[in-house]
């Protein structure tokens, strides 16, 4: 149809022959399925570093700050470097989901609800900050307007520490609410499809009843809508504000206006080389190259290099500026033996090389594109960005106004114990979600398919833009009515060619019995009374005559398949004579592990 | 009283725009469709009144800041004028510029999340809420159109459905207690 026109020029976004079934089923494979040995492994060590850093919470709530390497001086160092670092991080995930919406670009939706988990699991890091960098931490709801027994006592709302308060808050439920909403027609595409009944109780909760109306769908998309011209300005405001912590102090090189909108543009470069650390990951840990291609990492390494192009013209600007104002604290702060030349020299040093030398790799098209490399600048930013708040918050703090109050900073164990402990509970929540969420948001993905997927565009390149992708039904079984049109048995489907011979084809079962009951026990029996039967047609060079003559040897199941070893493919080449070597030439026995592990 | 209903499943979606289309045309009354995924278009084409949930949220987002407009002038200006690092509490307007970030994040806070709850609320999804599609493909890949058939032959309205595309038709007969 030609609604479905997409111009020829754009690369597709979905790779393969898929079919809308094939989303659900590749989405939720690793929903119904089970984990393998690596998820556990880094789940385990994951656990281990939040562990560690709860400890060192504790053990600094309970003794106090002085636990940490802050002095007189410089009283924001590593807690508030981390707190703005995961705040950062979190902005991507609204930036793909909310922004890119409002543009309408198609290629977000692969990515939309694994950066949305990041930006909910980055914030609740960055939240945890505000509360245990304070010295009386179990008075932490003082910072809430509730009336009180003291007369009323009221909070300050001067104070961006108070904004911070609220826009935090605001944000992370605003986005928590935005992506459940996207996710209510995912969970409720699992709980249709899940046999277990455990699962179907629960995804039947957490999708509230979705049933997927004509009129759910046109608010739901409304409510997608609104939201997302709501999220945009929330993030915009939530940096902003997060800036003003420095931005409205009297601190040289803190005292800047130009803090809101680079704030805002460099969470966005590290927001996106974290999606980046993260999507390149999962794509291939849970099989979803299809989705998540080279062109969705092309497009976010852009990102990153525009954002990263903002960010290098703030510093340029912050250092003419300090310069240009005539002002010997900031030049102070900045040029003469500040930031670049002074003890910090190394921090500095490594903000220019992270944020500014390396990310211009991207513009070459080679490296953009490549995957390892990609990673490799991803984490680089991800360093980088931790450096810019460091050198922002401890530079400017260590040497102020009052030489006889100039010190350096030196963290401890526990600063550091603290920051792992975030990051471990970060992976915990990540690897959590990628198991039981639908990690891309295959309702949406469903839209976009018949206008770029890269077999309906081949379609369209062969056929013409006004060629209809209805799968027309060729001729009803006039005896049976027309509910006897099911799929593949009276008509074809546009992805199910059915092109071998499917007459003669007998397995000679009593010349091979001998044959048949040594392959049997290689591979284990089949009961139907207890299992059900795979298609085996989903293996590469099954087809259906080859699947026919597999169930009359007794093969019926991928756990069967994934068993065979060389023994039992030369069984087999001598059962079925037509194909030798086949079998082990295709690795039945590996495909099958694969999709045994996705069911 | 028995209702009398007809669920027709299609198995794409251009298919189920066109089906829509013909039945209305045919002046049958399409009672509820199920899809997958949003068939854009597909409201229109039911003949569905557009929704008015982005108006709701306006009006949300008018009392969030109305909220934080008075929150702030109650407590900074009229309850305890105190003076704070010299910033002028005479007045609201003479402080205003620190309360706008809050007026800001209240007034998008009031707007996001009452409208999704409207949404939920009129939608009716709720954690417990049993789904109510019909047939389980709907969530993955079919399209499921329900007909009204109470007055209607019954025979003729399948044989339409049938050459609307539809690949399995279904006579649903409902006992309704009311």
């Amino acid at each position: 149809m030609s609604s479905h026109y997409e111009a020829p020029i754009r690369e597709p976004l979905v790779l393969g022959e898929k079919s809308y079934h094939d989303i659900s089923v590749d989405v939720g494979a690793p929903v119904l399925g089970k984990a393998n040995k690596s998820w556990w492994i880094v789940f385990t060590i994951a656990l281990i570093a939040f562990l560690w850093g709860l400890g060192c919470i504790i053990y600094t709530v309970a003794t106090g700050i002085g636990v940490w390497g802050l002095n007189k001086t410089i009283g924001w160092a590593w807690d508030i470097t981390n707190f703005v670092w995961w705040v950062g991080i979190g902005h991507a995930g609204t930036l793909i989901s909310a922004v890119l919406l409002l543009f309408r670009q198609k290629w977000r939706m692969a990515v939309n609800r694994s950066a949305e988990a990041m930006t909910i699991f980055a914030v609740v890091q960055a939240g945890l900050f505000p509360i245990i960098h304070m010295g009386r931490p179990w008075l932490a709801y003082w910072v809430l307007p509730i009336p009180n027994q003291f007369g009323s006592l009221w909070v300050n709302f001067n104070s961006p520490l108070l904004w911070d308060v609220f826009a935090i808050s605001t944000y992370l439920s605003v986005s928590l609410v935005f992506w459940w909403t996207g996710l209510l027609p995912d969970f409720a595409m699992i709980r249709d499809r899940t046999t277990s009944p455990f699962q179907k109780k629960i995804y039947g909760i957490l999708s509230f009843g979705w049933s997927g109306r004509v009129k759910d769908w046109q608010r739901f998309e409304e409510v997608s809508l609104v939201l997302a011209g709501l999220a945009t300005p929330l993030v915009l405001s939530v940096h902003t504000i997060v800036s003003f912590d420095f931005a409205t102090s009297v601190v040289p090189g803190w005292h800047s206006t130009i803090y809101p909108p680079y704030f805002v543009a460099g969470a966005i470069f590290s927001g996106f080389a974290m999606v980046q650390t993260l999507l390149i990951i999962m794509r291939k840990v849970s099989n979803l190259e299809a989705y998540i291609t080279i062109l969705h990492i092309e497009y976010m390494n852009k990102v990153i290099l525009l954002t990263g192009g903002i960010v290098t013209t703030a510093y340029i600007i912050e250092y003419f500026i300090a310069w240009y104002s005539g002002v010997p604290y900031e030049n102070y702060a900045y040029l003469s033996f500040g930031a670049a030349t002074g003890p910090y020299w190394w921090a500095f040093w490594a903000l220019i090389t992270c944020n500014l030398i390396v990310p211009l790799t991207l513009w070459v098209k080679k490296l953009r594109r490549n995957i390892v490399w990609t990673f490799i600048v991803a984490l680089i930013i991800n360093i980088g960005m931790w450096f810019e708040r460091f050198d922002i918050i401890v530079i400017d703090l260590s040497k102020d106004r009052l030489t006889s109050t100039w010190a350096m900073f030196q963290p401890t164990f526990v600063d550091i114990g603290t920051f792992i402990g975030t990051i471990g509970f970060f992976f915990v929540l990540f690897l959590l979600y990628a198991r039981t969420f639908p990690v891309i948001a295959q309702a949406e993905v469903k839209t976009i398919l018949k206008s770029s997927g890269e077999s309906f565009k081949r379609l369209r390149a062969v056929h013409g833009d006004d060629h209809s992708h209805v799968q027309t039904v060729e001729s009803y079984p006039a005896d049976a009515g027309p509910s006897a049109n099911v799929e593949d048995k009276n008509f074809d489907s546009a992805f199910n060619e059915l092109d071998e011979d499917s007459e003669n084809n007998e397995v000679d079962y009593e010349a091979n019995k001998g044959k048949i009951d040594q392959l049997l026990n290689g591979v284990g029996t089949f009961d139907p009374s207890i299992q059900t039967q795979d298609d085996l047609k989903k293996i590469n060079g099954v087809g259906p005559v080859m699947e026919q003559k597999l169930h009359q040897i007794g093969i019926f199941t991928f756990e069967q398949v994934s068993r065979m070893t060389d023994r039992e493919y030369d069984l087999l080449d001598e059962i079925i004579s037509e194909f030798p070597g086949r079998a082990k030439r295709d690795d039945w026995a590996g495909q099958a592990l694969i999709l045994k592990n996705k069911n | 009283m028995a209702s009398k209903k007809i669920h027709a499943i299609y198995t794409d979606d251009d298919l189920l725009m066109q089906a829509v289309k013909q039945t209305r045309a045919a002046n049958y009354h399409i009672s509820e469709v199920f899809t997958p995924f949003p068939v854009h278009g597909l409201d229109h084409a039911v003949g569905l009144a557009p929704t008015r949930l982005a108006i709701t949220s306006f009006l949300y987002g008018l009392t969030g800041l109305t909220v934080a407009v008075l929150m702030m002038n109650y407590i900074m200006i009229e309850d305890w004028p105190q003076n704070i690092g010299g910033k002028p509490s005479f007045t609201f307007y003479q402080n205003m510029p620190a309360f706008i970030p809050i007026m800001f994040e209240l007034t998008v806070f009031f707007a996001a999340h009452l409208m999704v709850i409207t949404f939920y609320m009129r939608s009716k999804l709720w954690p417990f809420k049993k789904a109510e599609n019909p047939d389980l493909r709907t969530t993955d890949d079919h399209f499921l159109m329900e007909i009204d058939a109470e007055n209607h032959d019954v025979e003729k309205l399948t044989k339409f459905l049938y050459d609307t595309g539809a690949s399995e038709i279904s006579l649903i007969e409902n006992e309704q207690d009311h």
